[in-house]
C-alpha cells in the first residue's frame, strides 16, 4: 500500500474518554489519509460519537495524543478543531434554529463589514453560491430554519462545514433522517467531497452506506476499536459480525454464529 | 429594477387584491410588533375617551414617557437576558445601590476627595463610577452564572436581597438628597427637556437618519441582486416615519412650562412676561431622548453585532453556539455587565426625578421589566424576542397604570388589571405563534 508510506491527515493515538466510572473510549487508535473515507460503525454506545467529539473539540479525551499533519496538536474546544480545518457535521445538525441559514453556515465566524458591523449581505451571498452547488433546490434564506425541512436543514448543517474549506470532514450518521433522494445527494456530496482530498470519518448506523462509501472501515465495540480493515477484504456479514460480537472474523466460533442467527 | 423582480424566484407576489397581511408582508414589517403598536395606541384611544377627551394631551404624554422610561431602558436589555435563557432578578436592588451611589457622591463622596460642588463635570464622574459600578456587580453576577455554573435565579435572587441590603448600609436607613444641577436635567421635568428648538433639530436628524437607512438597506440588497422591497413600501415607510417622528416633535412642543416655572424664569433672566404669562415649549424630556438612544443602540448591538448574533444563537439552541465555537460564557458575562451599564442608566434618570435617592429606589422594577420584555413577546423558551418590542411592552405597561389612575381607577385594580394583561398578551401569543408556527 502506498498509504502507508504518507503522512496520515489524522491521527488520534490511544485515546481515552470516561463519564465517572464508564469508559466511553479506551485506548483508541485510529487514522485518517487525505481523500480516504474512513466508515466508523458500531453499536449503540459503542463509543464511535464520543471519539469523534474528541476529534472535532466538543468533548477533550481524558488521555491520549491527537496528530494532524504528523503534528502534535492539542484540541480543546471546537475552536482548536476548526482552526486545524476540522469540521464536523453532528448526527443533531447543531443548528440554531431561531436564526436564518446564512446565519447557521456562518456561525461563530461571520463576515463583517470594515466598522465591524455583521456583513448580512455578503453572508447570504456566499450562502446562496455554496448552497447552489450543494442543493439547488435551497432557496429559503431568510427564515429561521426551524422551519426548513429535514432536507434542508442538512443542508445547512453541511454548507456551513464545507464552505469553510475543511479538509478533514467528521459526518455523524449524515442521511439517518434523510428521504431515498437526499440520502443520494450527500453521497454524491461524499465521493465528490473525497475527490477534492478531503478526509472524512464517517459514522453511519447502515452498512450499506458505509460500504458502498468507505475505503477503510474501523468497528468499534464497548469502546474499543475491534479492528480497522480494508473495505474490499471483508464482506458486510464479517462487519455485522464484528459489531455484533466485538471480534475478528477469524475469531469467531460457530457457537457465536449460531448466536447471531437466533437473535437476528 | 425590474430585471432584479423578475429573475429572483423568491420574491413575494404581488398580492390580488389588498390585504393588510399581504401589504405588511411585502414591506417587511413586524406584525407582531405593528400589532404592538395598534394596540398601544387604541389602549391610549380608550383613554381618551372614557376621560372624557383630556387624556391625550401633551403633558399628560409626556409624564407618561417618564414614567414608561426607567423600566423601558431596563427592558431593552432584559430581552437579551432572556433571550439567551437566563434571568436578572437583581436589576430593581441594583438600580437602589447605584441611585444610593450617585445620590452619596454628589453630596458627600466626592466633595471629601476635593471634588467640590464647584468642579466642573460632577455629574459625568458621578455618571461614570454609576456605570463603573454596575459593570463591575453585572460581571461578578455573570461570572457566577456562566463560569460556577449557579442558575441565574438563585445568582441574581441572592443579589436582589443583599443589593438592597446594601443600600440600607450606604445610607445608614435614611434618605440623601441635593444632587448637581446639570445631573438634575435627567429627570425629564420642563427644565430637563431639550427644549423646542434642539426637538425640532432630533426629529430632522431622525428623519434624514430614517431615509439614509432605508437608502442604505436597499443598496446593500441590490449589491448582491436580492429581492428588495417594492418601491412604494420603501417610500411609505420613509414618509410615515419621517411625519411620526415630526408629530411627536410638534406634540412635545405644544407641551409648556408650568406657569411657575415660566415665571420664575422670567423673572430670572429679566424677561417681561406678556399677558397671559410666558409660553416656554418643553419638547422631547431628556429622559425621553436618552432611552431612543439606548433602544436604537442596543437594536444596533442586537442585530448588526456577532454579541448580539451569538445571544440569539446560543438561546435558539446552546450546544450549536458552543459546538460553533462560540465562547457561550464570555458572551453571557458580557449580557450581564451590559445589563450593570443599563441599571446605570436607569438609577440616574430615578435618582434626578427624585433629587437624590431613598431606600426603595427600584424596588419592584425587576418585575415589570420581565413583564415589559414579555408582554413585547420575548419568550422564555429562549432565542426569541426583540428590543423595540420590550420597549412597546413596557410603554403598555406604563399606559395601563397611567391611564387607569388618570381615570380614577385605584393602585389594587391597576394592579389587577396589569396582571390580567400581562398573562392574556403572553397567551394570546403563545397561540399565535403554535398557530402561525414562528413569525
Amino acid at each position: 500500500m502506498t498509504v502507508a508510506e504518507r503522512t496520515p491527515l489524522v491521527e488520534m493515538q490511544d485515546i481515552n474518554v470516561a463519564f465517572g466510572g464508564v469508559h466511553a473510549v479506551r485506548e483508541v487508535s485510529i487514522d485518517l489519509y487525505a481523500g480516504e473515507v474512513v466508515g466508523l460503525v458500531g453499536g449503540n454506545g459503542a463509543g464511535k460519537s464520543t471519539l469523534m467529539r474528541v476529534l472535532s473539540g466538543a468533548h477533550p479525551a481524558d488521555s491520549g495524543e491527537i496528530k494532524v499533519n504528523g503534528e502534535r496538536v492539542s484540541i480543546s474546544n471546537p475552536r482548536d478543531a476548526k482552526a486545524y480545518n476540522i469540521e464536523t457535521i453532528y448526527q443533531t445538525l447543531a443548528l440554531a434554529d431561531n436564526v436564518d441559514a446564512p446565519a447557521n453556515v456562518f456561525l461563530g465566524r461571520e463576515m463583517t463589514t470594515r466598522w465591524g458591523t455583521l456583513d448580512d449581505g455578503a453572508m447570504e451571498d456566499a450562502t446562496r453560491k455554496v448552497m447552489g452547488r450543494l442543493n439547488p433546490n435551497f432557496k429559503n434564506f431568510v427564515s429561521p430554519v426551524k422551519s426548513l425541512s429535514g432536507g434542508q436543514r442538512q443542508a445547512v448543517a453541511i454548507a456551513r462545514a464545507v464552505y469553510f474549506n475543511a479538509r478533514i470532514l467528521i459526518m455523524d450518521e449524515p442521511t439517518a433522517a434523510l428521504g431515498p433522494a437526499e440520502t443520494a445527494q450527500v453521497r454524491n456530496l461524499i465521493r465528490q467531497l473525497k475527490d477534492e482530498g478531503i478526509g472524512i470519518f464517517l459514522i453511519s448506523h447502515d452498512i450499506h452506506d458505509v460500504f458502498d462509501l468507505s475505503d477503510r472501515i474501523s468497528v468499534m465495540y464497548h469502546g474499543q476499536i475491534v479492528d480497522t480493515v480494508e473495505k474490499a477484504s471483508v464482506t458486510p456479514d464479517d462487519v455485522l459480525g464484528m459489531i455484533i460480537l466485538g471480534k475478528k472474523p477469524d475469531e469467531v466460533t460457530e457457537k457465536d454464529k449460531a448466536a447471531i442467527e437466533l437473535s437476528g | 429594477m425590474t430585471d432584479v423582480a423578475s429573475t429572483t424566484p423568491d420574491q413575494a407576489p404581488a398580492a390580488p387584491g389588498f390585504s393588510l397581511r399581504g401589504a405588511l408582508a411585502a414591506a417587511e414589517i413586524d406584525t407582531r410588533l405593528f400589532g404592538m403598536l395598534v394596540a398601544l395606541i387604541a389602549l391610549l384611544l380608550g383613554f381618551h375617551v372614557a376621560s372624557g377627551g383630556t387624556f391625550l394631551a401633551p403633558t399628560n404624554m409626556t409624564t407618561l414617557a417618564i414614567q414608561a422610561v426607567g423600566v423601558a431602558i431596563l427592558a431593552t436589555g432584559m430581552v437579551l437576558v432572556i433571550v439567551a435563557r437566563n434571568i436578572d432578578l437583581s436589576v430593581g436592588s441594583l438600580v437602589g445601590i447605584i441611585a444610593m451611589t450617585y445620590a452619596l457622591l454628589m453630596t458627600d463622596w466626592l466633595s471629601f476627595v476635593g471634588i467640590g460642588a464647584d468642579f466642573p463635570f460632577r455629574w459625568l464622574i458621578a455618571l461614570g463610577i454609576g456605570v463603573g459600578l454596575g459593570v463591575l456587580i453585572g460581571a461578578v453576577q455573570g461570572f457566577i452564572i456562566a463560569y460556577i455554573g449557579v442558575p441565574s435565579f438563585i445568582v441574581t435572587l441572592g443579589g436582589l436581597l443583599a443589593f438592597r441590603g446594601i443600600v440600607w448600609v450606604q445610607s445608614q436607613g435614611a434618605a440623601v438628597s441635593g444632587l448637581d444641577p446639570t445631573f438634575l436635567l435627567m429627570s425629564g421635568n420642563a427644565q430637563g427637556s431639550v427644549g423646542a428648538t434642539a426637538t425640532w433639530g432630533l426629529a430632522i436628524i431622525g428623519c434624514v437618519v430614517i431615509v439614509g437607512l432605508l437608502a442604505y438597506n436597499r443598496r446593500q440588497r441590490r449589491r448582491f441582486g436580492f429581492p428588495v422591497r417594492p418601491l412604494w413600501a420603501e417610500v411609505l415607510l420613509g414618509a410615515v416615519g419621517c411625519l411620526v417622528l415630526l408629530g411627536l416633535a410638534a406634540f412635545a412642543n405644544d407641551n409648556f412650562w408650568p406657569p411657575g416655572a415660566a415665571t420664575r424664569y422670567a423673572q430670572e433672566h429679566g424677561i417681561v412676561e406678556p399677558p397671559g404669562g410666558l409660553r416656554i415649549p418643553v419638547g422631547f424630556p431628556w429622559p425621553v431622548v436618552i432611552l431612543i438612544a439606548v433602544t436604537l443602540l442596543m437594536t444596533f448591538v442586537a442585530n448588526r453585532r456577532r454579541f448580539g448574533r451569538y445571544v440569539y444563537a446560543y438561546g435558539g439552541n446552546p450546544d450549536a453556539a458552543e459546538l460553533a465555537g462560540i465562547n457561550t460564557r464570555w458572551t453571557l458575562v458580557k449580557i450581564y455587565m451590559l445589563m450593570g451599564v443599563l441599571c446605570a442608566i436607569s438609577a440616574a434618570i430615578a435618582a434626578a426625578r427624585l433629587d437624590g435617592a431613598t431606600l426603595d429606589v427600584g424596588q419592584s422594577y425587576e418585575l415589570y421589566v420581565i413583564a415589559a420584555a414579555v408582554v413585547g413577546g420575548t419568550s422564555f423558551a429562549g432565542g426569541i424576542g426583540t428590543i423595540p418590542g420590550a420597549v412597546l411592552g413596557a410603554f403598555v405597561m406604563a399606559a395601563l397604570a397611567y391611564g387607569l389612575a388618570y381615570n380614577g381607577v385605584n393602585s389594587s385594580i391597576q394592579n389587577i388589571v396589569a396582571g390580567i394583561v400581562l398573562v392574556i398578551a403572553v397567551g394570546f401569543d403563545t397561540y399565535n405563534r403554535r398557530r402561525g408556527g414562528g413569525s
